[in-house]
């Protein structure tokens, strides 16, 4: 390895590096959500998971997360409730 | 046939209006009938960066409402042939496009014209929309800057989805990805993403990259679309950019390897 090529290793990440990855990440996050119709009735949909889920157990707004991942052809609809420790 | 092509970008600032200038004003230089439109309603500029701002009498507004027809509000252009302005409005507000509006000016002016470039305002909301709606193409003016890049790509979303091609199904807006106000050095030294980073990013094909150049405020300044300047840098590259868009393919000027590898694919 010449010497320069050993000091370039060492360098931290360029900026432009550290954007191109930011970007890729916040662009296919953005083309998911477009990309799925189910989105207009999500918040609809969280809040009666909510209220269904509080018949048998207080938790919080935050405590639900709801999340569509496309994969493929496939959506995948991803539902994390947490139970706070006394609750269970 | 006539083409309407839209400059669109999303945000605000990237080179829409000089993109839009410079281009038409490329395309008239190659003989063809060219009209370029400023869909910036309220903020009226397009004038300005052409030099007749000094010439509205009437304007996309009044032409729609029935104020004034079209003839009395197309400017011919003193330096180009085949080269006429459609100004924006100055005094209302974006609202004052409608769809029929719109649809129907462009109606009249692809009796006589061979491209129609519409000057998109900043945005994602009415004014841009008025301005892509009947698009037969779309130049996407993009920096290399974060920002700039996830506008365009919401705005590529938008051309899928929001258009006139979109909702009746027809063939897709055809996408032109044009990178503006490039510095190599900085891109050399790291700090700023490379042509083939934003392309690799936005996946749409490549028209070509206009560099950061003086020449640009220049020409605004003197109301000169930058095509028209032999000796500018970013005017050299605007020409290219049109003989490519006609199909052509003109030398590669600078950087000759990494310019070359991304035209061939
Ligand atoms: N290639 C370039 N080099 C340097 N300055 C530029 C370049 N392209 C545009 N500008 C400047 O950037 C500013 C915004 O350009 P403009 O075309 O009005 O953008 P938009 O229409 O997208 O808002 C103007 O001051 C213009 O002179
Ligand atoms: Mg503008």
């Amino acid at each position: 390895m010449s010497i320069l090529k050993y000091f370039h290793t060492l360098r931290p990440k360029k900026t432009a590096a550290v954007a191109k990855e930011r970007l890729q990440i916040i662009v296919a996050h953005e083309r998911n959500l477009r990309d799925s119709p189910v989105i207009e009735y999500l918040p609809e949909l969280q809040q009666e998971l909510l209220a269904v889920v509080r018949k048998y157990t207080a938790i919080q707004d935050e405590d639900i997360k709801i999340n569509i991942e496309k994969d493929g052809e496939c959506e995948i609809l991803e539902l994390n409730i947490t139970l706070s420790d006394e609750n269970q | 046939m006539a083409k309407i092509i839209v400059v669109t970008s999303g945000k605000g600032g990237v080179g829409k209006t000089t993109t839009s200038a410079a281009f038409a004003t490329g395309l008239a230089l190659r003989g063809s009938q060219t009209v370029v439109i400023d869909f910036d309603v309220g903020l009226r500029n397009l004038d300005l960066v052409m030099g007749c701002e000094r010439r509205v009498v009437y304007d996309f507004v009044n032409v729609i409402n029935g104020e004034g027809n079209l003839n009395q509000a197309l400017i011919k252009d003193k330096r180009v042939e085949n080269l006429f302005i459609l100004p924006a409005s100055q005094t209302r507000d974006k609202d004052a496009l409608t769809l029929k509006g719109v649809a129907k000016v462009l109606e009249t002016l692809k009796k006589r014209f061979e491209f129609i470039i519409c000057d998109s305002p900043a945005g994602i909301e009415h004014g841009a929309i008025m301005a892509m709606y009947f698009a037969d193409e779309a130049i996407v003016v993009t920096n290399p800057e974060v920002s700039s890049v996830r506008d365009s790509d919401r705005i590529i979303g938008m051309l899928s989805s929001k258009t006139r091609r979109a909702v009746q199904n027809l063939p897709a807006i055809k996408e032109h990805l044009l990178i503006t106000r490039y510095a190599p050095k900085r891109v050399n030294s790291g700090d700023m993403l490379s042509v083939e980073d934003v392309q690799e990013i936005l996946a749409i094909p490549f028209l070509g990259v206009i560099p950061e150049s003086q020449s640009v405020l220049q020409a605004s300044n003197s109301g000169v679309p930058v095509t028209l300047d032999k000796k500018s840098d970013a005017g050299q590259a605007y020409l290219d950019v049109v003989a490519r868009f006609l199909g052509e393919e003109p030398p590669v000027r600078e950087k000759k390897g990494f310019l070359t590898r991304l035209f061939k694919n």
